[in-house]
């Protein structure tokens, strides 16, 4: 068996989540190539060589991949897939938009954000906002997977895989990039990150997050928020943890103000430790918090803070 | 310009789910269903389309049993023209639903097809992506605003991604799937949900359609998820700190 593993990345650098895919991939067995597809590669495609288990980086780099639009992306991958047993790629906004029309120019099914592998055609996932975890057999020849991060600790940095370069011959008539907007943040990134501190509703203001900010800062951890404040406009959606949003798994997971909708749980319950402020002690989230604080957070979080 | 839009019955986004006893599947009997919020908001950005004047019919399209049609007189009922209707009692997955509306599209030759980014019920976010593929058209996912432009060759689409948004011009006809900001979609009234039940309603079979729907996954079990254990309310801020330190170890 061999696998494509498609590489994250941004800003030219590698992003983490790709060394927890390679894991995946080794939970799979057999031989590991990862491709980076890209404009000026070259540094991402060096750190990709350093993750262990990988046995070839194979290289696109030409301006027709960059930002990694779905219609060359689809078609180069499309090209190269015949060599595999299994593509895989992060559950990330790009993996969850290559993917499937890889799969479908390849006529088979996807199997979207695994959280454990069975067998190298057997995988769980979970359905229902995570209120059920699937086991899926796939009956295809060639297996389209997308990989939930959080659920598979990332490989070691001590490889060193060969680099070769792939034919870069796609034209893409279809789409171009007008611009972006990114959020910037000294942060962590959610995903990645140990500790997650987030606020919902029950913050009231954009403003108040200054609250959350002042923990972060003391736990180095990233800040995220519920639909609900995302909504309310208090904070940018590339914040959002749950269904829709961000899944995150860190060591410990403050939710602060947010009541725990099916839809947030979704994102954050399979963080270690769960702690919960909220001045509803009705409130879900106590469900499945480890340590619940009933108490209004204006008075809770600053004296948290001054804790710390 | 036409705009076709996908729409999914699916499990009520209210309702917490049961497993069967014998790990077979999610029980869905006596459960309440609806249309998948992604979808709803499909539909409303069709609509508005409408009323601005850049689609001239808007046409819904579901792939599922005979009870979908409920939510296709929902569709109708919010402003779709007309609806279509692919019936099976399959377990469809994302590669045969996008298979059927392929098929609907090459009959139809919409200018752009709207679907929700993913149904809440299988999670995969795969739909519109594979119907890009399959009719060969650019895709515009997760979209949290759309603008045709130009004379209506182009559409300008902004897309959630993890970093931010991202903003891509599209050549038309496209497939976009919605995310959660496109809009607020909006309720039914009563006389447009009686007006929708004189709406023209289509029912074709994946047969006619020369399409294979069936799901190529085997569904080996389903189970629920590990419960966490219960925890526990502490007093104070100091409890709440001590127990992280020294009963937790996550902060030091």
């Amino acid at each position: 068996m061999s696998i494509l593993v498609l590489a994250e990345h941004h800003d030219g650098q590698l992003a983490g989540a790709t060394a927890h895919v390679v894991a995946a991939a080794q939970a799979i067995g057999g031989d590991i190539d990862v491709l980076v597809a890209g404009e000026n590669v070259g540094p991402i495609a060096e750190a990709a060589a350093k993750l262990d288990g990988v046995s070839r980086v194979r290289v696109a780099d030409a301006a027709v991949y960059a930002h990694q639009l779905a219609e060359p992306m689809g078609e180069l991958l499309a090209g190269l897939a015949g060599d595999y047993s299994h593509v895989l790629a992060a559950a990330s906004t790009t993996g969850k938009n290559v993917l499937p029309r890889l799969a479908a120019l390849k006529d088979v099914a996807q199997i979207s954000e695994i959280i454990a592998v069975e067998s190298a055609d057997t995988f769980q996932r979970p359905i229902y906002a995570g209120n059920a975890i699937a086991t899926v057999q796939s009956e295809d020849a060639l297996k389209m997977i997308t990989v939930r991060a959080t659920a598979f600790d990332a490989v070691g940095e001590s490889g060193a895989a060969a680099v070769e370069p792939v034919e870069a011959g796609v034209d893409n008539r279809l789409s171009s990039f007008v611009g972006e907007e990114l959020a910037e943040s000294d942060r962590p990134e959610l995903g990645a990150a140990k500790v997650v501190v987030s606020g919902g509703r029950g913050m009231g203001s954009g403003e108040n997050f200054q609250l959350l900010e002042d923990i972060a800062d003391k736990l180095g951890a990233a800040i995220g928020a519920s639909r609900a404040a995302v909504d309310a406009g208090f904070v940018p959606n590339d914040m959002q943890v749950g269904q829709t949003g961000k899944i995150v798994a860190p060591e410990l997971y403050i939710a602060v103000g947010i009541s725990g909708a099916i839809q947030h749980l979704a994102g954050m319950k399979d963080s270690k430790v769960i702690v919960a402020i909220n001045k509803d002690e009705e409130a879900p989230i106590f469900q499945v918090a480890d340590y619940g604080l009933v108490a209004d957070l204006f008075e809770a979080v600053p004296e948290l803070e001054q804790q710390l | 310009m036409k705009v076709l839009v996908a729409v999914k019955r699916v499990i009520d986004y209210n309702v917490k789910i049961r497993v069967k006893p014998d790990n077979s599947d999610v029980d869905l009997t006596n459960v309440k269903m609806a249309m998948n919020p992604f979808c709803e908001i499909a539909v409303e950005e069709a609509v508005r389309l409408k009323e601005k004047g850049v689609a001239t019919e808007v046409v819904a399209v579901t792939v599922g049993p005979k009870a979908a049609q409920e939510q296709l007189r929902t569709a109708l009922a919010l402003g779709a023209d007309r609806a279509i209707h692919v019936q099976t009692d399959e377990r469809v997955e994302s590669l045969g639903a996008a298979k059927a509306l392929a098929k609907v599209v090459e009959e139809e030759q919409p200018g752009l097809v709207i679907l929700g980014k993913q149904a809440i019920d299988s999670d995969n976010n795969q739909t519109g992506q594979m119907l890009a593929a399959l009719t060969g058209r650019p895709q515009g996912t997760f979209a949290s605003a759309v603008e045709v432009e130009g004379e209506g060759d182009t559409l300008k689409v902004t897309r959630e991604i993890d970093g931010g948004l991202q903003t891509l011009s599209l050549a038309l006809p496209a497939i976009v799937t919605t995310d959660l900001r496109l809009n607020e979609p909006r309720y039914a009234k009563l006389p447009d949900i009686m007006k929708a039940k004189k709406k023209p309603l289509d029912v074709k079979t994946p047969e006619e359609l020369g399409v294979e729907v069936a799901s190529r996954l085997k569904l080996v079990k389903v189970e629920p998820p590990a419960e966490r254990q219960g925890g526990v309310k502490v007093g104070s801020v100091d409890e709440l700190v001590d127990k992280l330190k020294n009963e937790a170890k996550v902060i030091s």
